[in-house]
């Protein structure tokens, strides 16, 4: 007998199977995948954040680049932890915080009606802070995330213990004009960052990314790329959206810097809570946690 | 089997340069190499899959609905190919971005499975459906080539033009901004275009 394979029932039977079909083949395929997939991305997010400290920039030329990786930032990554709106520590995992969440409240902060809506909303910030030790250097990595032209652009920012210069910084995006917009991932212009200043006559100024903006006597600009207008500006408001939000944290260890009694020195580097008490290392919350995990020999492995 | 099938999508009846198909994606991926021969791989994989499948089911295709089963099969194996390539080639996937998930509406793909697969054998059918992927995949490489050694002064991300010669060094040379952007590459694709057509005296018309 052979088939009409053009009467209704057929062609409805035909196509339900095949849908069925290809739905399962890509619902096992997605399963399989992910932990790899989702193993790639937390891989790529320790990359950007040792990069910020200029470290691991030959991963991808190593044998094994995800041991690598996880062996610098075990190194490296000291402590991490999570700020309220006010700059003190709460709880929370610096590292699965999601920047776009976060982000969408900064947005509607910016545009709550009234101060208490604000208020309200800024409440719910949850800031993740993460803390790279490099010999006797410290530094604090601040992460910035915004909308660029054809998608979100992300970047991390990392700080030195003067709170004011850049050490480095880095930056990525989801879907940037490649050649142009996207130019922001490439080391050409994420390295311009490196030594400007985030204050201007003792008070926050943020990175402004502008045409012909990156002369050597310009601590608080950058130079915009070419043909990637609308991505650098939305980079420049991302970068300067985020560290607002911070201030407070930088306002609490300034002034710490100012009364001398940071354990800096220790390279501790936690937050710490506003009570510093004296010059004993680590008395802040959530120090110690990783630092049992640091290896001093570790130290000769600083990038040149 | 007749050699042609293999041969054909090289020169003759080239995708791009001949059919002029798969224009858009030949735009927009081949600013470097590296991205340039993962799409063009991607691409070979997908038509050569989705050919000889529809080719092995092409007699029981309800004839009303075959474009769309076509699309069907044709939309699994870009998932396959994305999923994979974030699981496995995530530094590439990610430049691809979005133009891996859009390999679906390359012309290529339909063109072949409507034109060939539906009326000739699976084997056959594969074969043509990589031929014409790897044909694809030759233009994208040298539109890329030419992009990325002129537009960056790279290939495959390693330093060609030496450190040197450029301006910003006391040098005499600049990296030539249009040749990053698209419209640079339609003129390349013109060029091959007529390269071509010089060569093979048959394509040339009235």
């Amino acid at each position: 007998m052979k088939l009409n394979t053009n009467s209704n029932i057929y062609t409805i039977f035909y196509t339900t199977l095949l849908v069925v079909i290809v739905a399962g083949v890509l619902a096992f395929a997605s399963t399989a995948l992910k932990p790899k997939q989702q193993e790639n991305i937390a891989l790529e997010k320790m990359q950007s954040l040792l990069r910020t400290a200029r470290l691991g920039e030959h991963a991808s030329a190593q044998e094994n680049k995800s041991e690598h990786i996880k062996a610098l930032y075990s190194m490296h990554m000291t402590n991490d932890f999570v700020l309220n709106h006010e700059g003190k520590v709460i709880e929370g995992e610096a590292f699965e915080i999601d920047l776009k969440a976060q982000y969408n409240i900064i947005k509607q902060i910016a545009a709550a009606k009234t101060p208490e809506a604000a208020q309200a909303l800024r409440e719910q910030l949850q800031l993740p802070v993460f803390v790279c030790t490099i010999g006797e250097k410290v530094l604090n990595i601040f992460p910035c995330y915004g909308a660029g032209l054809w998608g979100p652009v992300w970047g991390y920012i990392a700080v030195e213990d003067d709170f004011e210069t850049i050490y480095g910084a880095v930056f990525d995006h989801k879907g940037e004009t490649p050649g142009l917009g996207a130019e922001i991932a490439h080391p050409s212009f994420y390295n311009r960052f490196v030594g400007k200043k985030l204050s201007k006559e003792g008070v926050f100024k943020s990175i402004s990314i502008v045409k012909g903006g990156g002369q050597a006597d310009n601590p608080n600009g950058v130079d915009a790329i070419s043909g990637g207008t609308i991505t650098s500006q939305s980079l420049e408001q991302a970068i300067a959206m985020w560290l607002n939000e911070y201030q407070p944290y930088f306002n609490i260890k300034r002034a710490a810097i100012g009364s001398d009694t940071c354990c800096g020195d220790e390279f501790c580097g936690e937050a710490h809570n506003n009570d510093q008490n004296g010059k004993e290392p680590c008395n802040g919350e959530g120090c110690g946690r990783k630092n049992e995990n640091r290896n001093p020999e570790g130290h000769e492995h600083q990038t040149k | 089997m007749d050699k042609s099938i293999f041969k054909n999508p090289f020169f003759k009846a080239n995708p791009i340069t001949v059919l002029v198909l798969g224009i858009c994606s030949a735009l927009a991926v081949t600013v470097q190499l590296k991205g340039a021969c993962v799409m063009a791989l991607s691409v070979t994989v997908v038509t050569g899959f989705s050919s000889m499948l529809v080719s092995s089911i092409r007699n029981s295709i309800p004839n009303r609905v075959r474009i769309i089963v076509q699309l069907v099969i044709v939309a699994m194996f870009v998932i396959l190919v994305d999923e994979l390539l974030k699981a496995y080639a995530y530094d590439v996937s990610k430049q691809l971005s979005v133009y891996i998930g859009l390999i679906i509406t390359n012309c290529i793909i339909m063109g072949r499975i409507e034109a060939f697969a539906l009326g000739k054998k699976p084997f056959p059918s594969l074969v043509d459906g990589l031929a014409n992927g790897m044909g694809y995949g030759m233009v994208l490489v040298i539109i890329a080539f030419i992009r990325e050694l002129f537009g960056s002064g790279t290939l495959f991300g390693l330093q060609i033009i030496p450190q040197g010669w450029y301006m910003a060094n006391g040098g005499f040379y600049e990296n030539n901004g249009l040749v990053i952007l698209p419209p640079m590459a339609l003129i390349i694709v013109g060029g091959i275009i007529w390269v071509q057509r010089a060569i093979q005296k048959e394509l040339q018309e009235e």
